[in-house]
């Protein structure tokens, strides 16, 4: 039952094989049975979401089933939930339960999907590996002594153990992208704008994507269906009409022109992730795609770039939490500067603490043109690059992260080292583009992930070339061990 | 040595629009705490703001008031810095491009002299919640404040002038000035005590006919006219007096207490605040073409300039007079409606009772209890002689009672003005009749000096009418039997 | 660029953030890491390169003067930490 993908829960569903109640107290039991292993939910709303599953199972016995009435799926914790605690993988947050839901919330729940509960991340999404979370580390249900990567590390990992059929996730700087390939899943994220950041807890606003993870490409495009809506309350949400992302799926791909930027294919990559993208790109090339070599000639750039913007936006955006109006508020502060220093100094984990003033002195006066108009200036560049590539190309691939699950603590405590796993994926924050990854072979038996990206708004084709891949290859059809 | 006395302001005006700069919670003063602060202006986590086009309109009408460039794109940063009124910890606020670039304002001091004051720009941004220092709360023996964020979010212009203003006189009326201008654009409601104009004053001294700036001081927040020149006045005196004991003026915030009348200045300042404002992300540039702005420039309501030259034309009015009732829109209303029986009439009441009652009472014309078209009705029956002047002086009591209407109040107390000619005849004859040591006194007097013995027969004559008698009547029979008498 | 403990303190007295002694030379030394990191910006030519505060062209869309809010000061001040007639409180504020 849970080997399921999305598709096949929804048209067992119609087909009435199953009731949704059956199929969510299925996947409850794993997450109470499992998870106690990859610690990959925060909260579980056991309850709420065998309510909601009766509630469905009503509503489709009299004749009006909404696309996702009744299937069971996770949040991210970094959504706000109306009267479930969204805690942000934070210290700050575990006690905050917020009394208005993010659209992303609201618009699976208009499409009766069953919330299973709100899945591990690192702490404001910040990390790459899910040791940040206040909650403890998200175990790789393929090796339980790796990281599943993150920030959606718990998102990702949940699904590879099939704990969820799919999740909800946030992409930043990878934070989908990077974790779905550790885990071996396939996971979106979508053109800046095109998913609503209302309600989502913010880390870096102008690089902030909310998107799916899933098992599937096919299911991606589902979720993006429900996912994706113009937003009259995000002011950065574009209004453009939301395609349906499950038509095109089957498009045959003779004559696309995939795009090898080789400067994603130089020092640092492992050995056997190059290996396997390569492979992934001969299978293209099989399907009828030509092979193009691009370059992106500052690639270079975006991990610094970024590492400017995202703590600069992140310090002023999580200058709110101060212990006044909600959140954690230290132990009898003694005045009001020892209310904001202890309730932030005890509230906030190492690296958001870190990145936060990594963000102050790059804005602070006589560094903000150096560093932060500089980073800016760099990011134009940085997109620049990508349009000129689109020119020539429909999707650009290479790979997601450099190299496989890494062991915990083995970056140690150099951030950079950390840092340099999203070097591949942060280009694409900064131009606004939308990137996926999808499973495409195995080294030591640990997932790699094949990245695809696409044009502004182009996640209908992203969907159709990774769909394409799958039904051509079974990466993503693999299981951990035990798993199955 | 003789000081110049060199200002610069800084004016924080509320807007008037229903709802706040980037969410929908009401803007109306007085509810009661933190029941009109919604979730994003409580800063609360995943929440967004998005702006109200109203308070760009606003903005616009006030550039264009003062043929100031309007900037096409403008942009919104975040000034960060904590304090517990500030939900975000930081402010949005506009710092490269404001959507009002440089203008002008015209003053008149009350020599008639007339100055241009330069605006360096005027900004959008959110204005923050208020701390609550009285209230009698402690925890743990610790002494609390209570935050009320009901404010926060409310949206302001934030007008920064030239240091073109050499003193007090200067900056009280470039304020009342900017007053006039915002309350007759209608962008704000000009209520004073509420807090809807707050002013900052940047203040140095300098040797007279020097060029060179002194450093400045900025006494923040004060919120009336009165303050304004009193902590002005208080502030050169301070800077002169250290100078001249051989001091420095320390650049600093300072606070000015119109209870008090002393000033100090604030806490926690030697330390230069740094705001690391940088470019708001959740918003995108804002952008208007000239369509939309020449849309805007044709809503245009008539300004203070040209109100003022109208009522001098078209009621007469003298240049002091309509300076007066021009400067406030509100004010400017009552007076046109007021207008209607006599205008002359209507600006001395509106000038003389009407402004003494509402100072007195602490009272907004728009909340006066007696209507513009009360006082109309009022002068009506002044200028058609029904009433006498101390008589309106009864009605408009009783009206501000609210007893109703002029002709209400004069049917009710019988207060009509006797101008029956025959029977103030008869009343002259009885008081000449009672009166012959008066009649004989004012017989024998010298010519010159008779018109100040009429007094004597006039109180008598209004004391028998019951006051009711109209005095021009009683003085010409009075004046006519008295000739014949000689 | 080097950042010492002293620039280290004066951030976080900025950020409003209470250091701990025992990781705070840890902290100054991850921190100048990551300086260095970005200090690879420098390298790069800029010359006339409009900074990009956005990574669309989109502009802002603006919202009419409606009051579409309704008060909900029991919801939000349930999750409080310290309220009091209706007010949030805080050690008191001296200006």
């Amino acid at each position: 039952m849970h080997n399921k993908t999305l598709a096949d829960i929804i048209a067992g569903l119609n087909r009435g094989e199953f009731s949704s109640v059956e199929i969510t107290r299925h996947f409850l039991d794993r997450i109470q049975q499992l998870d106690g292993r990859y610690n990959s939910f925060i909260t579980v709303t056991a309850d709420a979401a065998l309510a909601s599953a009766a509630d469905a199972d009503r509503q489709r016995a009299s004749g009006s089933a909404p696309l996702f009435c009744g299937v069971p799926m996770a949040h991210k914790d970094i959504f706000c939930t109306n009267g479930v605690r969204t805690s942000c993988g934070s210290k700050m947050l575990d006690n905050f339960v917020p009394p208005y839901d993010a659209t992303v919330v609201e618009n699976f729940a208009h499409a009766g999907a069953v919330i299973l509960g709100k899945t591990n991340m690192d702490e404001f999404a910040m990390g790459s590996s899910n040791e940040t979370s206040y909650y403890g580390p998200v175990k790789n249900p393929w090796d339980i002594n790796c990281v599943p990567g993150g920030s959606s590390g718990g998102s990702a990992a949940a699904i590879a153990a099939r704990l969820t059929p799919a999740a909800t996730a946030t992409d930043t700087g990878g934070s989908i992208r990077q974790p779905a390939a550790l885990c071996g899943i396939t996971g979106l994220k979508p053109t800046y704008g095109r998913v609503s950041r209302w309600g989502m807890i913010a880390f870096a606003s102008s690089l902030d994507q909310g998107g799916p993870m899933a098992r599937t490409a096919e299911d991606c495009a589902l979720m993006l269906n429900v996912m994706a809506s113009f937003d009259p309350k995000d002011s950065t949400s574009i209004d453009r009409p939301v395609p349906d992302y499950s038509i095109d799926l089957n498009q045959p791909l003779s004559g696309l022109k995939i795009g090898i930027p080789r400067e994603y294919f130089g020092e640092g990559l492992n050995p056997g992730t190059e290996q396997a993208v390569r492979d992934a790109l001969a299978e293209y090339e099989k399907l009828g795609a030509t092979l193009v070599e691009v370059s992106l000639p500052h690639s270079h750039l975006a991990v610094p770039a970024y590492y400017v913007i995202a703590p600069a936006e992140a310090s002023a955006n999580l200058s709110r939490f101060d212990g006044v109006r909600y959140g954690y508020r230290c132990e009898n502060p003694k005045d009001l500067r020892d209310l904001y220093m202890r309730s932030r100094g005890e509230g906030f984990g190492e690296e958001v603490k870190r990145r936060i003033l990594v963000g102050a002195y790059c804005l602070s006066a006589g560094y903000y043109d150096a560093y932060y108009r500089k980073a800016q200036q760099v990011r134009r560049l940085i997109k620049q690059d990508f349009v000129e590539a689109f020119k020539q190309v429909d999707v650009i691939m290479g790979p997601t992260s450099p190299s496989p699950a890494f062991a915990f603590g083995s970056k140690g405590s150099d951030p950079v080292a950390m840092y340099l796993e999203d070097v591949y994926t942060i280009a694409t924050n900064l131009a606004g583009l939308p990137g996926m990854s999808v499973p495409c072979g195995l080294v030591d038996n640990k997932p790699v992930g094949l990245q695809i990206i696409g044009d502004y708004f182009d996640e209908a084709l992203m969907l159709n070339v990774a769909h394409l891949f799958q039904r051509a290859t079974d990466w993503h059809q693999r299981a951990p061990e035990g798993l199955a | 040595m003789q000081w110049e006395t060199v200002i610069g302001l800084e004016v924080h005006v509320q807007l008037a629009t229903k709802s706040k700069i980037f969410s929908g919670a009401s803007t109306a003063f007085g509810a009661e705490p933190n029941t009109q602060a919604c979730a994003i202006d409580l800063a609360m986590p995943g929440t967004l703001p998005v702006p109200n086009e109203q308070a760009f309109r606003d903005a616009i009408m006030f550039g264009l008031a003062i043929d100031a460039d309007i900037a096409h794109t403008s942009m919104f940063e975040r000034k960060n810095y904590f304090y517990p009124d500030l939900p975000k910890a930081y402010q949005t606020t506009q710092l490269e491009k404001p959507i009002v670039g440089r203008g002008h304002v015209e003053i008149e001091l009350a020599d008639g002299s007339k100055k241009s004051i330069r605006i360096h720009h005027a900004h959008l941004e959110e204005d923050a919640g208020k701390s609550l220092h009285e209230g009698s709360f402690e925890i743990h023996g610790h002494g609390m404040s209570g935050i009320d964020l009901n404010r926060a979010g409310t949206p302001l212009i934030e007008i920064v002038s030239e240091p073109d203003m050499r003193g007090a006189e200067d900056a009280v009326a470039f304020a009342r000035k900017l007053h006039s201008i915002v309350t007759s654009l209608g962008i704000c409601d000009g209520n004073m005590s509420q807090g809807s104009m707050r002013f900052d004053v940047n203040i140095s001294v300098r040797p007279l006919g020097s060029d060179s700036f002194g450093t400045r001081t900025e006494t923040k927040n004060l919120n009336s006219f009165k303050f304004m020149e009193e902590a002005i006045a208080l502030e050169v005196a301070r800077q002169i007096e250290v100078i001249e004991d051989g001091g420095k003026v320390i650049q600093e915030t300072r606070l000015y207490n119109g209870d008090t009348k002393k000033a100090r200045a604030m806490r926690s300042k030697e330390e230069a605040n740094d705001y690391r404002y940088f470019p708001c992300p959740d918003l995108l540039p804002i952008v208007f073409d000239d369509d939309y702005i020449q849309a805007i420039r044709q809503t245009l309501p008539e300004l203070p300039d040209a109100r003022r030259d109208r009522f001098m034309d078209q009621y007469g009015l003298s240049h002091y007079d309509a300076n007066i009732l021009s400067g406030d829109a509100h004010v400017a209303r009552y007076f046109e409606t007021a207008a209607g029986g006599d205008a002359k009439l209507a600006a001395n009441w509106i000038m003389g009772e009407l402004s003494a009652r509402l100072n007195a009472e602490d009272i907004a014309i728009q909340n006066c209890p007696v209507s513009a078209e009360q006082l109309a009705g009022m002068i009506a029956r002044l200028v058609d002689g029904t009433i006498s002047s101390k008589m309106a002086k009864e009605v408009f009591d009783a009206m501000w009672n609210g007893e109703g209407s002029a002709d209400d109040i004069i049917e009710a107390r019988g207060l009509k003005q006797v101008s029956d000619s025959g029977a103030i005849e008869a009343l002259v004859n009885e008081v000449i009749a009672n009166s012959p040591q008066q009649l004989d006194n004012y017989r024998s007097a010298d010519e010159a000096k008779r018109p100040k013995m009429l007094g004597y027969f006039v109180g008598q004559i209004m004391k028998a009418s019951k006051g009711q008698a109209n005095p021009q009547q009683v003085n010409e029979v009075l004046l006519k039997k008295l000739n014949e008498l000689l | 660029m080097t950042i010492e403990r002293a620039d280290i303190e004066k951030l976080a007295e900025l950020a409003r953030i209470e250091l701990n002694e025992a990781t705070i030379a840890e902290t100054t030394k991850s921190i100048a890491d990551v300086l260095a990191l970005v200090d690879q910006l420098q390298a790069a030519d800029t010359e006339g390169v409009e900074p990009m505060a956005h990574p669309t062209d989109a502009v802002q869309r603006l919202r009419p003067d409606v009051v579409t809010e309704t008060n909900q000061r029991e919801a939000f001040q349930a999750i409080a930490p310290v309220t009091e007639a209706g007010l949030y409180l805080v050690p008191k504020v001296i200006e």
